[in-house]
């Protein structure tokens, strides 16, 4: 079993998205603290990519920033391995295929294993490309994170059957950002994905506000929040700690 | 085995969202069934030939033959094609292929604005809904590209994100297309993306090489020495290689946008400094720096001003199949210059890295070697922005 599991053990599992090096290294380690003290039970860490094709406006924006302040792969393995000294809630990076690949995929699994990483998220690697790195992260105890979306229909038992760690399920069509209402049927595509699997399954996209969490929960295991939280931290800047510590502990008791 | 679909050699694959995945199954299966289809194939001979012109064609540059005093120089025109560029080829296939799949409506990126007019035409002709992304520095440099879209009835969205050209572009696409998937199909304009893309763009441009293939038996009675055409995703070069890549004997040669040179970082010479990557969707060559971040790249030609290339290019080029060699602003502008005072034709600035490259090759060539040069385009979208470059002012 590994870490990533314990996540689900809490009840529902409040899962924060956090762009690394927005606005600075140093505020991402206060966020990543705060937000494991408040009740997150695992972080999904963005690793910055120069063309984020699967995000919205809002972590389009804070990844152009971290890498205007000149943020790399290297320096956030640093940061989490500092962190890793003080928070004990798994880690999963989230980033684009090219970064892992051009670090070397090897070379980039037995970092993370190194500095306590738990999985990693690569929204460009559907699963009939992931065997580039899958073998890797299996070799690394590294969960590579499967994704289900509105559009997979046909394609859920096989991708459910082989995941691991949890199933990221994608609400609704579309990038990454706010959205007032999600129209998708989730809790169908829910269910489907629990006939095919006993891995835990994170609904997100779209989800900001505590109502939408408590009912997102009630159809999963989790709950995904990443452009709300990256607009906090836009507001907030080097000092947003206590603001998404504050939200982080507000999404988790609506789903409790 | 390997679940990966599209590959040539370690390159190409569906780097995509899940999102995505039944779309492009969807298109590879609606491609499959209509590929070898008699109608299908009858209704796109007939409107290449009475809508497009075809067949383009193979015309002796015999001034600048005689000029250079090497191989003799014969130029692939299809800038003489409807809406003046290649481009065209690949919009009416894709076009009558999104019809028969019964989408209402095409969503395309564009850099020149060459492939967005001509998505915008398909779309007036077959009746459907357009909207082209264009990066917004593009949308300057081509200010006459954008209006003929909207002329065209198309919404021309200009993508103001990263570097605001080309690369911008096909992400911005991307993120409509998985936003909007049942009733859109997404007339991606070069031989790169996830498979099946990179075949089907290929296919449909091999048009090109098919017709060089006959036409040089007709003139000549034999095949060229040299083939070569300008690439950046690599559209117009792989239709003008296709059918001559069995042919040993014939050098395919992709001429690569240098920009400012190949040791400045204002390049876009892919296969001369890029590294192997995924991105936009495919395993393939990338500009990018050490930590896989893709670079701003740049070159004069918004056409080829991108930082990848095509999957089937990377391979030829690994195979040794295929040569690639960088051509910079300089030696474009003075090309587009020099083909138009010497044979009164004014090519793209695209096409023209072609022909630099030609000036340069065929007086190391014998008289009774042949080079083709694909004409991938016209330049009348260029002369303003040429003029800049000479420091003339003119308003178009």
């Amino acid at each position: 079993m590994s870490r990533i599991s314990e996540a689900f053990k809490n009840g529902k599992a409040f899962i924060p998205f956090i762009t690394c090096g927005y606005p600075s290294l140093e505020a991402t380690k206060e966020i990543v603290k705060s937000a494991a003290a408040n009740g997150a039970d695992l972080i999904e860490l963005g690793i910055p990519f120069s063309d984020p094709t699967a995000e919205g406006p809002v972590i389009q924006e804070a990844n152009l920033v971290a890498l205007e302040n000149g943020v790399t792969t290297d320096k956030i393995f640093d940061m989490v391995k500092e962190l890793r000294e003080e928070v004990s809630v798994p880690f999963v990076f989230m980033t684009y295929a090219n970064v892992v690949f051009s670090y070397g995929t090897e070379r980039f699994c037995q970092k993370c294993q190194e500095i306590g990483v738990d999985g990693m998220i690569l929204p460009d690697v559907p699963f009939e490309e992931k065997e580039d790195f899958v073998p890797t992260c299996d070799k690394y105890d590294l969960d590579f994170i499967s994704l289900i979306a509105p559009t997979s229909e046909d394609r859920i038992a096989m991708i459910a059957k082989e995941a691991k760690g949890f199933i990221y399920i994608v609400s609704s069509l579309g990038v990454t950002g706010v959205r007032s209402e999600i129209t998708t049927d989730v809790g169908a595509l829910a269910a489907k994905v629990k006939e095919n699997t006993d891995v835990p399954c994170a609904i997100g996209f779209g989800i900001s506000k505590p109502e939408q969490a408590e009912k997102m929960s009630q159809y999963a295991d989790g709950v995904i929040v990443g452009s709300a939280i990256i607009k906090l931290i836009g507001q907030h800047k080097d000092a947003s700690a206590t603001a998404v510590g504050e939200y982080v502990s507000c999404m988790k008791k609506a789903i409790l | 085995m390997s679940r990966s679909r599209g590959r040539f050699g370690v390159h190409g694959g569906q780097y995509i969202p899940e999102t995505l995945m039944n779309a492009v199954i969807e298109l590879e299966e609606a491609y499959n069934k209509y590929k070898d289809d008699p109608e299908f194939n009858r209704e796109l001979t007939e409107l290449f030939n009475d809508y497009a012109g075809r067949p383009s064609r193979l015309y002796y540059a015999e001034k600048m033959t005689k000029d250079l005093g090497g191989a003799k120089i014969y130029l692939k025109r299809e800038d003489l094609n409807h809406t003046g560029a290649h481009k065209i080829n690949n919009v009416l296939g894709q076009a009558l292929l999104a019809k028969k799949m019964g989408k209402t409506r095409l969503i395309a990126e564009t850099g020149a604005g060459q492939h967005g007019v001509a998505t915008a035409t398909a779309a007036a002709l077959f009746g459907m809904e357009c909207v082209v992304f264009m990066g917004e520095e593009d949308t300057k440099r081509q200010a006459l590209n954008v209006y003929k879209m909207r002329l065209l009835g198309s919404e021309v969205i200009p993508v103001k994100t990263g570097t605001a050209t080309l690369k911008d572009a096909v992400s911005e696409a991307m993120r409509e297309w998985t936003n909007r998937i049942s009733d859109t199909h997404y007339c991606l304009g070069s031989v790169m993306g996830p498979h099946p893309f990179p075949t089907i763009v290929r296919d449909f441009q091999a048009v090109i090489s098919k017709e060089i293939k006959q036409q040089m038996l007709e003139k000549e009675g034999r095949l060229p020495d040299v083939v070569m055409a300008c690439v950046g995703g690599g559209s117009n070069a792989i239709g003008s290689f296709y059918h001559f890549i069995e042919d040993e004997g014939v050098e395919l040669i992709g001429c690569e946008a240098a920009g400012r040179g190949v040791d400045t970082a204002e390049t876009a010479a892919t296969i001369a400094t890029g590294k192997l990557g995924i991105f936009h969707g495919m395993k393939s060559y990338f500009c990018q720096d050490e930590y896989g971040q893709i670079a701003p790249v740049y070159s004069i030609s918004a056409g080829l001003d991108y930082p990848g290339v095509g999957p089937e290019h990377a391979d030829l080029y690994d195979r040794g199949r295929a040569k690639y060699v960088p051509v910079t602003d300089d030696e474009a502008v003075d090309a587009f210059e020099y083909l138009s005072r010497t044979e009164g034709i004014i090519p793209a600035i695209e096409s023209s890295h072609a022909i630099a490259h030609a000036i340069k090759l065929a007086p190391t060539m014998d008289k009774d070697k042949i080079i083709v040069v694909t004409v991938s385009g016209r330049g009348d979208k260029d002369c303003a922005a040429i003029a800049r470059y000479r420091g003339e002012d003119i308003s178009e």
